[in-house]
């Protein structure tokens, strides 16, 4: 049995979560694959929800998987498919079943994924979101009624320090903060001075909070080109584009493991911030060369 | 105004198959000023569908008429009352709101709608029109600078800006589009009033309009 995200979050120096994006699909093999793979070797699993607006199984779904088979998972719940109902029902359902690390996002937007002629929901905010779990961490839901039997969540949210500009995405990075969460868990980070700028601003605001720098797997060029014109959130500096572009053929992935490794290893060795969140996006099981790359 | 836009020819044409006399019925207010379904347009719309149907054996005969303001029963009673009885069926270029209007009065004939209601905007240069107002029934602009975040925000956000916002502060979902929120933060702190965009907002209450909505004026 892994040791609960939460006592991670307190005692570790260095924190490492990684994410396990669900499949198209019923068929849970590839996941279970990954979930034995990464469970020993980070301090949770965080796993999507419908990520880029692209259907998939469920996060909740994987969630139990994970607890199922010994693993930590880090439920991420984002505002664009539920209304208040929903979510909290939800967040019920995964307590009652060991599931109590949640990711609070707005999630992106039904335009950028497959099934854009859908309803987008966005009935609560990020914001919102935290408010509605510290709730029902109270013993009470939204509408103010007592709960049978409540619920004790460690709660995450989401930042973006390459945000330009960076001013609105403070304010509401400020915002999340004062709401109350345990842990933050960044967009994919490539700039290392941007990271630094954003950790001076957020260890004035929050000493407390522990901070995951994300960092997002590049593939190739080609791949790295196309996330900063698709993928929202995501800027990867022309350096590294041109890095890949430079590394002989067929082994892109293999310099793109050697960036994020050089990455994780600085962050950590000039203690930047509190711990990183892999997301290898469909390469989950490159993840352990990730690590071994960056030392861990 | 509300905004509109012409369904495209074919869709009207197989909505109005079967049918040889009709009366196109346009509205001089909010339509008319989005060049969707005024008076010129109403003569254009005809024009293209007796043109489409000139190969026919028996051709398309069209009354055209354009009301003051569709969405008020008096007005369409007093410019469309004596033509509807000589048509098969009306053809509105109103808005939503104008298309049922039509169709509630002469409950007896089929009424179909040339338009799509698209939303409450304003004109944003020759010939564009812009979404303004979600018509939510709780404003929010005296909080975020006279800037909406429910309807100008992809999201409809009231805390602040998603992670997506594009370099340049666009929007995730259009890179043609200003993020709603960089524009609030810009203007409020413009105005020395960032604290507002600071505080934090109650999620929305979606039945401040009890929806089918219903109002009625303090004085009536």
């Amino acid at each position: 049995m892994a040791i609960r995200f939460r006592e991670a979050l307190r005692t570790k120096d260095f924190i490492v979560t990684a994410e396990a994006g669900p499949v198209k699909g019923a068929n849970t093999q590839k996941m279970l694959e990954h979930i034995e793979l990464l469970k020993g070797r980070v301090d949770a699993l965080n796993v999507t929800d419908n990520q880029s607006s692209v259907m998939r199984y469920p996060s909740l779904g994987t969630c139990l998987l994970i607890k199922e088979h010994g693993g930590e998972p880090i439920l991420q719940i984002t505002c664009r498919d539920r209304n208040r109902l929903a979510i909290q029902a939800d967040l019920l359902f995964a307590y009652s079943r060991g599931v109590d690390n949640v990711l609070c996002l707005t999630g992106d937007s039904i335009d950028v994924g497959d099934h854009r002629e859908a309803k987008p929901v966005f009935d609560l905010d990020s914001v919102q979101l935290i408010y509605l779990v510290h709730t029902l961490n109270s013993g009470k839901d939204m509408a103010g009624s007592e709960l049978d039997g409540g619920v004790d969540f460690c709660i995450g949210a989401s930042a973006t320090p390459s945000a330009d500009p960076i001013g609105p995405q403070l304010v509401k990075f400020q915002k999340k903060l004062d709401a109350g969460v345990d842990f933050i868990q960044t967009q994919a980070i490539y700039d290392l001075e941007e990271l630094k700028g954003f950790m001076e601003h957020a260890r004035k605001m929050d000493k407390r909070v522990k901070i995951l720098a994300g960092i997002v797997l590049l593939v190739g060029a080609k791949m790295a080109a196309f996330m900063n014109e698709n993928v929202p959130g995501i800027f990867v500096p022309q350096h590294f584009i041109d890095e890949l572009a430079q590394a002989p053929k067929g082994t892109g992935l293999s310099k793109g493991i050697e960036i994020a490794g050089r990455l994780i290893r600085e962050i950590r060795e000039k203690k930047i911030c509190d711990g990183v969140h892999i997301m290898a996006i469909g390469r989950e099981e490159k993840v352990p060369e990730i690590l071994e790359a960056a030392g861990l | 105004m509300i905004i509109a836009q012409r369904k495209p020819l074919e869709e009207i044409k197989n909505m109005l198959s079967g049918y040889k006399n009709i009366l196109v019925a346009g509205c001089r207010t909010c339509v008319t000023i989005c060049w969707a379904g005024g008076e010129k347009e109403v003569g254009i719309l005809s024009s293209q569908l007796k043109l489409a149907s000139s190969g026919e054996r028996n051709g398309l005969s069209i009354l055209e008429a354009t009301v003051e303001r569709q969405c008020e029963k008096e007005m369409v009673i007093d410019e469309l009352g004596d033509k509807v009885p000589e048509v098969e069926a009306i053809l509105s270029m109103g808005c939503g709101a104008g298309v049922q209007t039509v169709a509630d009065i002469f409950e007896g004939k089929p009424v179909f709608p040339a338009l799509n209601t698209t939303f409450v905007g304003m004109p944003e240069k020759e010939g564009a029109w812009v979404e303004m107002c979600g018509a939510c029934g709780d404003c929010f602009l005296d909080r975020s600078g006279g800037i909406c975040p429910v309807v100008r925000c992809a999201k409809g956000l009231l805390n602040g800006p998603c992670g997506g916002t594009r370099r340049g502060g666009k929007c995730e979902i259009d890179p043609e589009k200003e993020c709603a929120w960089v524009l609030i933060y810009r203007r409020l702190e413009k105005q020395g009033r960032l604290d507002l965009m600071r505080k934090y907002y109650e999620p929305k209450n979606y039945r401040a309009v009890k929806r089918p909505g219903r109002v009625k004026a303090a004085t009536a």
